[in-house]
Parts: C-alpha cells; sequence; structure tokens
C-alpha cells in the first residue's frame, strides 16, 4: 500500500456523553498521529480552567464546547493505521444539533457507534442508527464503551450488545462487530486489553482496517447532472461530475428531461498530455457535443439505454431536520442532483417513530423526526429510484435559505412518463381537414367534445356512461363510450396493468377521444385514470373540449359495493398495484364536475350529468 | 482515479457550484502554497480560464518574493486582479495582542474590499487540517452582515448540496480545498508542477511551511530543499504546520475570536 491510497471515511455517532469525541481523541493520540505538543497544550488549559483534562478537547475546539463539555458541530481529522489513511469525523450527540450529525454522517463510508455501557441503549443511539440507514451508511461496528465503568462484565456487555443487535435487526443491520472498549483508558482501542480477557474479538483499530472502501459506481447505468454550460472561447462546453457509469467520445447521450439528444464529440480538459477519451464516475469533467442543442444546468446526461425516469410525482422517505415541522400542502425548494424546483407534499403516509420503528398516519412530521411522503413538483424531473443509483436518487429540501430535510426517491405505484411525452416519429405533419369544425356542429347540433369519468373502482363510472349514453342518444347526440370493454380488448391489447402500462392505456385513450371529439363526438370516457398527470395530458390532447367529470365516492363505499370481487382480491394481495389499495388515486384538484354516488340517488346523479351536457354542448 | 484525482474531482466541483449559484463571486490570493492551488484548480474546472476577480488583500508586510510573484504569475495566467489595502494598524483595537491584532487588521481589509466591490462569495483556501477550528468548517460557510461566522449555528451540508442562497447582505465563504492536507497540497503541486515562492523551500537549516505577514511568521528547522523532499519531511514530521504562526500561541481563544470576526 502507498501513502497516496484514498483515506477511508469513518463517522462515530451515538448519544450525547456516550464518549465519541474520547475516542477519537483516544484514537489519535495511540497511534501516534498528535502533533507534537498537542496533548501537553490541552493538558495546560486544562488546568488553568480547573477542569479535568478530557481527551475529547482535541476535537470540541469551541470555547462553548468546551465549556459544557458537548459537542457542537462536527470535525474531520485525518489519522492513519499501519494499513491505511483515514478520515475520522467525529458527530455530536445532543439531540439539539443533530443536522450537524447528520452533516459528519452523509458523507461516510463506515460508522463506529458508540454506546455508554452503563447507561445503555438511549434515544440517540436509536435514531443514530436509523439515520445511518436512510443516509445508505451500510458498514456499522457497535462500540460498548465504558466498561471501565461497569467493571469490565461480559454480562452487562451482552446485554447492551444484545438489546442494540435486536433494535438494527429492525432495519435489516447487521453490524460486523460489536466490541467493549473503554476509551478513556484506552482498552481494545488500538490493543487488546488484559482488563478483559473474555472478549477474544477485533479491537477498534483491527475493525476500522476491515472495512471496505466503496467503489465509485462505474458499474451502474450513466448520469451526469449538468453543473453549468461555459463558452469562454470558441468551445461551447458541457461541465459536470459523472456520478455513475462512464462513457466515451462518439457516444449518443440523452438530456432528461429535455430528451434531446447529441454524441459526444470531445472531452475537454485542461493541463493534460493527451485529451482524454474516455471518462466514469467521480471525475469532474467537461464535454462537447456534434451538435448545438440547447441545454440547460439542471439536466441528466445519460446514455439512451438506461436513461433516467421522468416523473413530477414520487414518494420519498425523508428526515426531518426544520425547525417547523414539514406539513401536508406544504412548498419547499428541493435540490436533486443540480436541479431546483419547487415542491409540494401531496400527501405523508407516515410517520415513523425511531425509538421501536413502528409507523402511523399523521399530517406533519416533527423536527427530528421520519417519514414517507408524496412531493408533487409542477414540471417533470429526471429521477432515479434510490435503490438503483443512490447518487441521483436523493434530494435535500430548503426552506428560508436553510437545508431543512433529505430524502430518498421510490416510484413504486408511480409511472415512468418518459415515453408518454416523447414524440417517436418527427416527420409527421398535420393535415388539414376538407370539413371544417363548424360545419359538423351545424349539422349535429352540438359541439364535440371529451366527458371524462375518473374515479375508483366502484364508484360508478360504467353504470353512469352507459346510462348517460343511452340518454344523450335518445336526445339526438352523437356520443359514444369508451371503457375498459371496448379499447382493452382491440386497441390496447398489448398493455397489461403495470404502472407503465396503465399510463400507455390511458394515453392512448386520451388521443382515440381526441379524435371522436373532433369528428363532431361526445366522447365519455370511463377509466380509473388515478395520475394527475395522465388526465392532464388527455386534456391536452383534446383541445378546449374537455370536461373532467370526478365521479366520487369514499374507498369505504367501494369497498362495500365492490361489483366485481377486485377490492376482496387486492385485499388478499392476490391484485398488485390496485387503486385505492395498493397504489395510489390522485383525486382532480379542480374538475369541471363533481358527481358523489355515494350521496346522490342514481337518477340524480344522470340528470344532472344530461343538465350539464345540455348546458355546455348544444349549439 | 488515484487519491489526487478524487481530491481534484470534489473541489473542481465545488468550484463550479460556485460560480454556478453566486453573482458576484471572486477569489482571494493570499500568494501561498494553498491558493496557488485553488488558482490552478480553478483554471482546470473552467478550462484555462478564472472567469471572476482574483484579490489580494494586502497587508504591505509580505515577503518581497512574493510580490514578485504576484506581479509575474497575474500577468502569465491573464487574471482579472484586483489588489486592495489593509487598513493603517492604528484603526484596529489596540488592546490586542500584535498577531492579534495584525489579524484583525487583515480582516477590516478583507471587509472593505467586500464591501468595495459587492461580492457576495469569496473564495478561499482554507484547510480542515490546519487547525480544529478550521476542522468544523462547511464548504459553504455563510456569513453575517458584518462577516461574522456563527460556528455554534452552522447550516447542515449533505450529499454535495451546499448552501448557495442566503438572505440579502451576507455573503457566503467558498472552501474548495477544506478535505485537502497539507501534504496533499505539495504533491499535487509537484504532479501539476504548479509553481511556487522559494520561501517554502530550506536556506541555512529553516524554511517557511506557511506564509503570512514578515513580523508575525517564522522559519521553522528543516533542511528540505525541494518539494520531494517537503513531502518526506511532512510524513514524518510532528511539527504542527502553524508552528511558526505567532497568531495561534497567543492566547487560548484568540483564534476562535477572530474566525469568528470573520478572519479566514
Ligand atoms: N469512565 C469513562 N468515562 C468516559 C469514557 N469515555 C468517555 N468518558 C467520559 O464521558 C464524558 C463524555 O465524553 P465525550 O467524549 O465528550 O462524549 P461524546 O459522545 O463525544 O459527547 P457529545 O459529542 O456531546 O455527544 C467525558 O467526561 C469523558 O471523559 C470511558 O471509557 N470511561
Ligand atoms: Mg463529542
Amino acid at each position: 500500500m502507498t501513502s497516496e491510497d484514498r483515506p477511508l471515511k469513518i463517522v462515530i455517532v451515538g448519544h450525547v456523553d456516550h464518549g465519541k469525541s474520547t475516542l477519537v481523541g483516544r484514537l489519535l493520540h495511540d497511534t501516534g498521529s498528535l502533533p507534537e505538543g498537542k496533548v501537553e497544550a490541552i493538558r495546560a488549559m486544562s488546568e488553568r480552567r480547573g477542569m479535568p483534562f478530557e481527551w475529547a478537547f482535541l476535537l470540541d475546539a469551541i470555547q462553548a464546547e468546551r465549556d459544557q463539555g458537548i459537542t457542537i458541530d462536527t470535525t474531520q481529522i485525518r489519522f492513519r493505521t499501519e494499513r491505511r489513511p483515514y478520515v475520522i469525523i467525529d458527530a455530536p450527540g445532543h439531540k439539539e444539533f443533530l443536522k450537524n450529525m447528520v452533516t459528519g454522517a452523509a458523507n461516510s463510508e463506515a460508522a463506529l457507534l458508540l454506546i455508554d455501557a452503563a447507561e445503555g441503549v438511549q434515544e440517540q443511539s436509536r435514531r443514530h442508527g436509523y439515520l445511518l440507514h436512510l443516509l445508505g451508511v451500510r458498514q456499522v461496528a457497535v462500540l460498548v464503551n465504558k466498561m471501565d465503568l461497569v467493571g469490565y462484565a461480559a454480562e452487562r456487555f451482552g446485554q447492551v450488545a444484545e438489546d442494540y443487535r435486536a433494535y438494527l435487526a429492525g432495519l435489516g443491520v447487521e453490524p460486523v462487530a460489536f466490541i467493549p472498549v473503554s476509551a478513556r483508558e484506552g482498552d481494545n482501542i488500538v490493543r487488546h486489553s488484559p482488563a478483559m480477557p473474555w472478549y477474544q474479538g477485533p479491537s477498534v483499530v483491527e475493525t476500522l482496517d476491515r472495512f471496505a472502501h466503496l467503489p465509485p459506481p462505474v458499474d451502474r447505468p450513466l448520469r451526469m447532472p449538468v453543473q453549468d454550460v461555459y463558452k469562454f472561447d470558441h468551445r461551447r462546453i458541457i461541465a459536470g461530475r459523472i456520478e455513475s457509469g462512464s462513457l466515451a467520445v462518439g457516444d449518443e447521450v440523452v438530456f432528461s428531461p429535455s430528451n434531446k439528444t447529441a454524441r459526444i464529440r470531445t472531452i475537454e480538459a485542461w493541463n493534460v498530455p493527451e485529451a482524454p477519451e474516455r471518462a466514469s464516475a467521480g471525475q469532474s469533467i467537461g464535454v462537447t457535443l456534434d451538435e448545438q442543442i440547447f441545454i440547460e444546468r439542471g439536466e441528466v446526461m445519460s446514455h439512451l439505454e438506461g436513461a433516467p425516469m421522468e416523473s413530477n410525482v414520487f414518494r420519498a422517505r425523508i428526515f426531518w431536520l426544520g425547525q417547523v415541522p414539514l406539513e401536508t400542502g406544504r412548498q419547499y425548494l428541493m435540490k436533486l442532483g443540480t436541479t431546483e424546483t419547487r415542491v409540494t407534499v401531496e400527501a405523508i403516509e407516515r410517520v415513523i417513530d425511531t425509538d421501536d420503528l413502528s409507523s402511523r398516519p399523521a399530517d406533519r412530521i416533527p423536527r427530528n423526526g421520519a417519514g414517507e411522503v408524496v412531493l408533487r413538483a409542477r414540471r417533470l424531473l429526471a429521477v432515479d429510484e434510490y435503490e438503483s443509483n443512490p447518487a441521483t436518487g436523493r434530494f435535500v429540501l430548503v426552506e428560508d435559505y436553510r437545508p431543512v430535510g433529505g430524502g430518498i426517491i421510490s416510484m413504486e405505484g408511480y409511472p415512468d412518463q418518459r415515453r408518454l411525452v416523447t414524440v417517436k416519429s418527427t416527420n409527421i405533419h398535420a393535415v388539414g381537414h376538407a370539413v371544417t369544425r363548424e360545419a359538423r356542429q351545424a349539422r349535429n347540433g352540438h359541439k364535440g367534445g371529451v366527458l371524462w369519468f375518473t374515479g375508483l373502482s366502484g364508484a360508478g363510472k360504467s353504470t353512469l356512461a352507459l346510462a348517460l349514453e343511452r340518454e344523450l342518444f335518445a336526445k339526438g347526440y352523437h356520443v359514444y363510450v369508451l371503457d375498459g370493454d371496448n379499447i382493452r380488448s382491440g386497441l390496447n391489447a398489448n398493455l397489461g396493468f403495470s404502472p407503465d402500462d396503465r399510463a400507455e392505456n390511458i394515453r392512448r385513450v386520451g388521443e382515440v377521444a381526441a379524435l371522436f371529439a373532433d369528428a363532431g363526438f361526445i366522447a365519455i370516457s370511463a377509466f380509473i385514470s388515478p395520475y394527475r398527470a395522465d388526465r392532464e395530458r388527455a386534456r391536452r390532447a383534446a383541445g378546449g373540449d374537455f370536461h373532467e367529470i370526478w365521479v366520487k365516492a369514499s374507498l369505504e363505499t367501494c369497498e362495500r359495493r365492490d361489483p366485481k370481487g377486485l377490492y376482496r382480491k387486492a385485499r388478499a394481495g392476490e391484485i398488485p398495484d390496485f387503486t385505492g389499495i395498493s397504489s395510489p388515486y390522485e383525486p382532480p384538484e379542480s374538475p369541471e364536475l363533481v358527481i358523489a354516488t355515494d350521496e346522490l340517488p342514481e337518477e340524480e346523479c344522470l340528470a344532472r350529468l344530461v343538465r350539464y351536457v345540455e348546458e355546455h354542448f348544444r349549439t | 482515479m488515484n487519491h489526487l484525482d478524487a481530491l481534484e474531482a470534489e473541489s473542481i466541483y465545488i468550484l463550479r457550484e460556485a460560480f454556478a449559484k453566486l453573482d458576484r463571486l471572486a477569489i482571494l490570493w493570499s500568494l501561498g502554497k494553498d491558493s496557488n492551488v485553488v488558482l490552478w484548480l480553478a483554471r482546470k474546472a473552467f478550462f484555462g480560464h478564472v472567469p471572476f476577480p482574483v484579490l489580494h488583500v494586502d497587508t504591505g508586510k509580505k515577503f518581497p518574493e512574493m510580490y514578485a510573484f504576484r506581479d509575474r504569475y497575474a500577468k502569465e495566467w491573464g487574471l482579472n486582479f484586483i489588489a486592495e489595502p489593509c487598513p493603517p494598524i492604528e484603526a484596529v483595537d489596540p488592546t490586542l495582542p500584535p498577531a492579534a491584532r495584525s489579524a484583525a487588521r487583515k480582516t477590516l481589509g478583507l471587509k472593505q474590499a467586500l464591501e468595495k466591490h459587492g461580492f457576495e462569495g469569496l473564495i478561499l483556501g482554507i484547510r480542515r487540517d490546519e487547525e480544529a477550528l478550521r476542522a468544523k468548517e462547511r464548504y459553504f460557510s455563510p456569513r453575517g452582515a458584518d462577516n461574522s461566522w456563527d460556528m455554534k449555528d452552522q447550516p447542515p451540508e449533505f450529499w454535495n448540496q451546499y448552501m448557495t442562497d442566503f438572505p440579502p447582505g451576507t455573503h457566503v465563504r467558498v472552501h474548495p480545498i477544506l478535505h485537502w492536507t497539507e501534504v496533499d497540497i505539495w504533491r499535487y503541486t509537484k504532479r501539476e508542477n504548479i509553481p511556487v515562492i522559494d520561501l517554502y523551500f530550506a536556506r541555512d537549516g529553516k524554511r517557511y511551511r506557511s506564509l503570512g505577514d514578515r513580523d508575525i511568521t517564522f522559519p521553522v528547522a528543516s533542511e528540505a530543499r525541494t518539494i520531494d523532499e517537503i513531502i518526506r519531511e511532512l510524513e514524518t514530521t510532528k511539527v504542527p504546520e502553524r508552528a511558526g504562526r505567532a497568531l495561534d500561541h497567543e492566547t487560548e481563544d484568540a483564534f476562535e475570536r477572530l474566525r469568528a470576526a470573520g478572519y479566514m
């Protein structure tokens, strides 16, 4: 191993006063990493102030930290063992400074979690364990500290270790080691302690040396969030850092969410012997393209194959650091890669109690809390699921200039909207019709348009659509119902029920309904169409003649009606992605008409629909 | 990717974030080994250009070699160079010990330069391993209207998202080489062949490890005459880098008070 090796980043976490800073001070001292005179200076300072000497003073450099014997902010310090160099990140344990613990832990590759043997597992021991998991720190060793206070007793060590092992098991985390130590006395830090002959496992330093480096994710799909576009000279350089994957000159790339494509012409670099031909994860680079397409900061460059998803709505597991709780309906600035956009908290699905990992519904997440939310942006974003690409699957929320929370993305139940917006053939030109819309209206005596029914399964969409079709036909309207039966068996026979297929199903229905409307018909569509984005797209397809009609009934009512027995099957887990049960329904925000079928008798519902059509479609 | 490549990539990312997000940005050039590396990294980040002013807050008490170095490379590297003088020492709190007073003068000079040019972002070459308070710094560190650093309530910083927006009247300090160490700086200086001032190399058994004002910076005992020898020396030495800086030794909390007031 050479001295040029990359240091491994280790964070030290745990409840307040459990001895984290003492451990770090001790590690630095016992491995001979401290500069000359440092310990003497701290000793002299302690004497001058009439305080006992503390190893923690090596890290706790702010006067207020020393005065109160508490770490306020995180410190990063380099040290090395015989095997390799490290960055040791000392984090504060007091809950008031959780934001600083997160700052320290978020960039670490591994963690040591300390628990005071006498006090046992405490609130922040658990919360820090939970946060390590959420922050993606997967390598953890647990140190049961202050063994000197419990007479170096194996039983006490066993109890504390078991207690915490059970908690971590609830998160699916298996620590690499449990080590009994005394940070202050130096037991089991560098060498094995004669005070605990019953312990045969590794020392702290041996454990550090067993942690693995996390290699840059070169094997994942290419992601390069665009940081900037430079035009300092004749070159137009797209600059950014490759977060995952790799690229080479000549590669065809796509920028999301604008969906523009080009080829990499050059990889630019300054002060290198020859221009690079390829680049990979971790590098900050610049490229020029073969075509002058308009690209801005915030887009994500990828290959065509394995591009990120596009969506304006997604789920996230978040932790919250803001003074003011996170609440449903509130807006925050979201920073995702190099994109910034405002998002609204559409729903808080659950709040997690980090003490026992139980969860419950709530409409706010308090400071230092965690939970699962649904966030909605006003425009499409390029997103990855955290599980498939951590670097581009996580984001930070900002309020009043300050970062207040972080989250990791899941797209469970939400479709990729990319192919719905991409026009695949580009050589199509609109053909003007010989018969005008006005001529059709004049002959029919009414306008064409789309009545778009949306609502839960069992809300009454099909029943009402068919009844309305009969009524309107009798009154001389040109009317036609599009529903599952006539669409799914033909036009959409190739689609299943995955979120992606459902979105495509609705896209096609929207386009067909628009054609019917253009032909002078009143097209009634009767699909659940749970996603707002899909309905918005159908509205755009129809031009101005679109009427969103919310056929509304509560989930309980629909489940009670359950005309096709579907809810029962969904509850039994036989139908995946069932709207309302295992997949979301996004209610309309401003529908043209709401028909509450659980409040009105069927005749009244129908009468209101007929009245609506007479008012809006007769010419 | 080796260690130096990783350090460089991170620093370039930070410089580009600063340039993309901050309107009136400047880089503080103290002519020492660290700020030379920062300038070099800026040229890498922006493909040979430094697209913002390079500011030297001049105490008037630097070594002559430093002025010569400054004038030469400001020209050779095509920098948009600004020198701003510090106010006379009489304008600074006379109750401070000598080195602290000298540092306070520099802080005042910096503050006046910031006001004069209206910079909202200032790039500085400080590193965590220099001393214990800097070890607690953020890459993007917000400063109050009076230049102050609220070290007891810093914003969280994680996942490469930095505080790049802040209330009117305040500014931000950007620290692109915060994660480097002294020996990293020398290894990189050697690899990239970055020019440095001769004062860093031993003459008559002494060399400067850190360059400040002539009257408050002292050489340390050393036989290192080349960068390789400096690297070898640093791999074994236990003498702290700022040992030759009088400022750090005057009183226990002198440095904390200076930094809270806006010293770099
Ligand atoms: N007896 C005994 N005391 C210890 C041991 N380790 C730490 N302490 C004492 O516990 C107190 C708290 O230690 P710190 O290192 O400051 O604790 P910390 O976990 O860093 O605290 P915060 O950073 O404020 O959360 C100090 O008085 C230490 O001397 C140990 O192994 N045995
Ligand atoms: Mg501490």
